[in-house]
């Protein structure tokens, strides 16, 4: 187990330097050059000259790589182009809210997707074909646009919640929570329905195994081989189905996160495209890196708790 | 991470790229959604000529229209014709999607058709290429594109192609690996076909399924990520129409014309759901020509029907079942496996239920403790079992029956536990469903039962997976799991096949132990009259869901009296002798118990 999770770390080490050399390299590979990109075909020599200085671009570019890696390692990575503020300072203040939306989104679409799930698999039927709907509507249309039906429903028709803006959890939990209740039910939607279906051939094909026979025979509950037994062993590829929601549910905090005027790393992230803010992008890129890796180290870390097989392997 | 990844078993399809085109035009909703995908490319392709507006020009007069006839979307905050600009909007957003999904296509088959087709090295390396591509944050990676490409969309499609593309290598990875290893492709590599030619003429066909699911779900997400760039103001810019930047007009303007968001978002909406169903139906389709087997229909009672066999009429009967009819509905139409069957068990007895598969041996068994499928109709004049009928037990009864009254082993004890919980888990569940007991008493009950089945150090077999265990050692925990509720009466239904010569001796010493000790009976289902010969002390025979025989032991193999029989004991060659010598067998048998 404790071997599995540093092997995991390990494997993170490589990722994260594949993704600062791919961010890094990217400069290299425009037409003309960054700086020029960055000031614009209309900047004046002095600030291209002053861009081209602040990314180091008149190094070798193998020089250039090891002193923003060598940096990196320092935790510096860098300050935007536009505030001047540390990128890893805009980073870390922005985090809190992009966690809360995908951690949320996650969370309902685990727990939704899975009772839909396991209920439908056991009694069929009209459940099972409203997530077949549910699951092709989930993914066709757009979660930013299922925000903005949310907003003219729940904040402007009805004005339940608000339609914009975010409260931090230390401030005040319960506006805390009504910030983010809209943008995580948008960004949760496409992940229930494919939980819910992944759950629910888990649970039938489980409830059809001998195992389950075995313990029927021996008067163990309808309940118990429903909810523990079926559910536990349909686990692993819940599990994975969980986890490709969170990194959907990244993906699509870009684009909602800008509906609800949310200051995360999404809004920072559409901001830095704009304006051609590389070091903002690169530590952005970086921080996305670090999430990913660390959700598929509890992913990982599920499979053994789930399967007794990778436990003791 | 890769960009975005559509979530898709890797199916592997048995029909060509031919019968695949023909399931789907069988079908009705993907005949629509082709229809609808196509009158969308067309639209947008030929939008100069389709549209009565231009697409920038704007009529202040006419803002935020409902629809009308002069207008048959209605306008937008400028009074643009939105009809006109859904049109225009969708050239970005299918060439868009047409080049994430051509670098997406090209990427995945390729890598996937040499990391399939070539040896561990290649492959290995191509693994670990997209398990670096999927774990690379695309999306962001697309952005910082955007960024320095100067707010170029091909540029962001073909990053999203790229980095999506890791899914897709393995899917073709794991068809052409299954496909290689089919026989006729082994005999074409023999028959000295070149690497290429096996890959395009034999391997490619079999492959046209999984990719057109992949694809046809992956230019669904491209066209929401394009859109979603559109709505940022990214990659198409404003005033240029595009769908996502007109959801983004929309939004503007949410609470005085949330009709805005109706064409744009449904645009999106029906041409990425066109795609999923093609997707879907392929998939279906794939699915079917791997197995035609009926789905399950609910159960239908049926008509009881007059039985000619009466139940034995016996005064120590622990079981009596007189007139079992078991009939299953299928798609073809209902099918009585089980004509109207009467035995009894006495208690205590050790008695075999024999013959040969599709006899209904274990059917019979099953619908005892009512472990038969839902769409199983069961019938009986009477079934008594501990002097009470069963038809009149309700379901609560039936669920104390189970375990309680009536214990199951069952035939393959690998398959037969759970395998994520340990051993102890599963055996005090079992435990404590019969009645109140605490969770220390029933890990000591737990323990002596295993203590019971003579399984050695049982605290440490009670913590252990069942994949920790042989299959002598997990047979004995399955009876343990059958003993826990103490019935009276054991099914086991060819509880020693899946086992070693050896270890079936023990288990059936075992059994016979058990029996000795609890008093309770057990019927033994199995079609090996050597294993009958040697347990039991009076058989059953089945054959095509009807009794021939019923005897005790020392008369079935003395004298056989159906044809059935003799042709079952003449097709076991440890029994032959004993049928041809008379003199003999009585001796043997009886050594045998």
């Amino acid at each position: 187990m404790l071997s599995m999770i540093v092997k995991r770390v390990l494997i993170a080490i490589p990722i994260l330097l594949v993704t600062s050399a791919l961010t890094f390299l990217l400069q290299a590979l425009i037409p003309g050059d960054a700086a020029r990109a960055i000031v614009g075909a209309q900047g004046s020599q002095e600030s291209y000259q002053q861009v081209r200085d602040q990314l180091h671009l008149n190094l070798p570019l193998w020089q250039q790589y090891t002193t923003y890696l060598g940096n990196l390692l320092h935790g510096n990575l860098g300050t935007s182009l536009f505030t001047g503020e540390p990128v890893l300072q805009s980073i870390t203040s922005r985090l809190p809210v992009t966690l809360s939306l995908i951690i949320g989104a996650t969370v309902v679409a685990a727990v939704v997707g899975i009772v839909l799930g396991a209920v439908s698999a056991k009694i069929g039927g009209w459940l099972a074909r409203l997530i077949d709907v549910l699951a092709l509507v989930g993914m066709a249309l757009p979660n930013f646009w299922f925000a903005l039906v949310l907003v003219s429903v729940f904040a402007v028709a009805i004005p339940l919640l608000p339609a914009t803006g975010y409260t931090p959890l230390s401030q005040d939990p319960g506006l805390w929570l009504a910030s983010i209740v809209l943008p995580v039910i948008a960004l949760a939607i496409g992940g229930i329905a494919q939980v819910a279906k992944i759950t629910r051939d888990g649970v039938s094909d489980a409830m059809e195994q001998d195992y389950v026979r075995t313990l029927r025979a021996g008067g163990v509950s309808e309940g118990a081989l429903l909810w523990k037994h079926a559910l536990k062993n349909s686990g692993v590829p819940v599990v994975t189905v969980v986890g490709l929601g969170f990194v959907g549910a990244l993906a699509g905090s870009l684009f909602v996160e800008n509906v609800f005027v949310l200051p995360g790393l999404g809004s920072l992230v559409n901001t830095a495209t704009t304006q051609h803010d590389v070091p903002v992008i690169q530590g952005v890129a970086l921080a996305y890196a670090v999430i990913v890796v660390a959700i598929n180290l509890v992913i990982d870390i599920s499979y053994a708790f789930l399967n007794p097989k990778v436990k003791t392997r | 991470m890769s960009a975005v990844t559509p979530i898709v078993e890797p199916g592997i399809t048995n029909g060509t790229a031919n019968a695949g085109l023909r399931g789907l035009l069988r079908r009705p909703l993907a005949v629509a959604a082709l229809i609808v995908l196509a009158v969308i490319v067309v639209a947008c392709v030929l939008a100069p000529v389709l549209t009565p507006y231009q697409p920038l020009s704007q009529n202040l007069n006419a803002v935020m229209q409902l629809p009308s006839a002069k207008h048959i979307l209605g306008t937008d905050t400028l009074g643009r014709d939105v009809y006109t600009r859904i049109l225009f909007g969708g050239r970005p957003a299918l060439l868009g999607a047409l080049e994430a999904m051509v670098v997406f296509g090209v990427i995945g088959i390729i890598l996937g058709l040499i990391a399939g087709y070539s040896r561990d090295a290649v492959d290995r390396v191509i693994s670990v290429f997209v398990d670096l591509l999927m774990s690379l944050p695309g999306i962001v990676v697309m952005f910082a594109v955007l960024a320095l490409f100067n707010n170029n969309l091909g540029a962001a499609m073909v990053t999203l192609g790229l980095f999506s593309s890791g899914g897709l290598v393995r899917v073709v990875r794991a068809a052409t690996k299954a496909t290689r290893e089919e026989l006729y492709v082994a005999a074409a590599r023999v028959s000295g076909l070149g690497s290429m030619r096996i890959l395009l003429r034999h391997i490619a066909p079999k492959l046209v399924g999984p990719i057109v699911i992949q694809v046809s779900l992956f230019a669904g997400i491209a066209l929401v990520v394009q859109s979603g760039l559109g709505f940022l103001n990214l990659g198409v810019v404003a005033p240029a129409p595009s769908w996502g930047g007109m959801v983004g007009e929309a939004s503007q303007v949410i609470s005085q014309s949330p009709w805005l968001l109706v064409p744009s978002g449904g645009i999106i909406g029906i041409t990425v759901l066109a795609l999923g169903i093609i997707g879907d139906a392929v998939r279906d389709i794939n699915a079917e020509t791997k197995s035609r087997s009926g789905g399950i229909t609910r159960k239908r009672a049926l008509a009881p029907k007059a039985t000619a066999a009466t139940a034995p009429a016996d005064g120590d009967a622990l079981l009596v079942v007189d007139g079992l009819r078991i009939a299953f509905d299928t798609p073809r139409g209902e099918s009585e496996v089980v004509h109207g069957i009467s035995f009894s068990v006495r208690r205590g007895e050790l008695i075999g239920l024999v013959g040969e598969s599709g006899s209904g041996k274990t059917v019979t068994a099953l619908s005892l403790l009512g472990l038969l499928p839902p769409n199983a109709a069961i019938t009986s004049n009477r079934t008594v079992f501990d002097g009470r009928e069963f038809t009149s037990l309700s379901k609560e009864e039936l669920h104390q029956l189970r375990g309680a009254g009536i214990g199951l082993i069952s035939q393959e004890p690998m398959v037969a536990l759970d395998p994520s919980f340990t051993v102890g888990q599963q055996l005090r569940e079992v435990i404590r469903a019969h009645g109140g007991i605490s969770r220390a008493d029933a890990h000591r009950k737990a323990i002596s039962l295993l203590e019971d089945v003579r399984l050695p150090e049982p605290e440490s077999v009670a913590r252990r997976y069942p994949h920790e265990l042989s299959g002598g050692m997990a047979q004995r925990v399955v009876i343990a799991l059958s003993l826990a509720g103490e019935p009276k009466l054991l099914l086991a239904d060819e509880p020693t096949t899946a086992l070693d010569v050896t270890v079936q001796a023990e288990i059936l010493d075992l059994l016979r132990a058990l029996r000795d000790e609890r008093g309770m009976a057990i019927l033994l289902v199995t079609h090996d009259l050597g294993v009958v010969a040697d347990f039991c002390e009076r058989a059953v025979v089945m054959q095509h869901g009807r009794i021939v025989e019923s005897k005790d032991i020392d008369q079935l193999f003395g004298a056989p009296e159906h044809e059935y029989t003799r042709a079952l004991i003449a097709a076991t060659p440890s029994l032959i002798d004993l049928t041809d010598v008379e003199a003999q067998n009585v001796e043997v048998a009886s050594n045998a118990r």
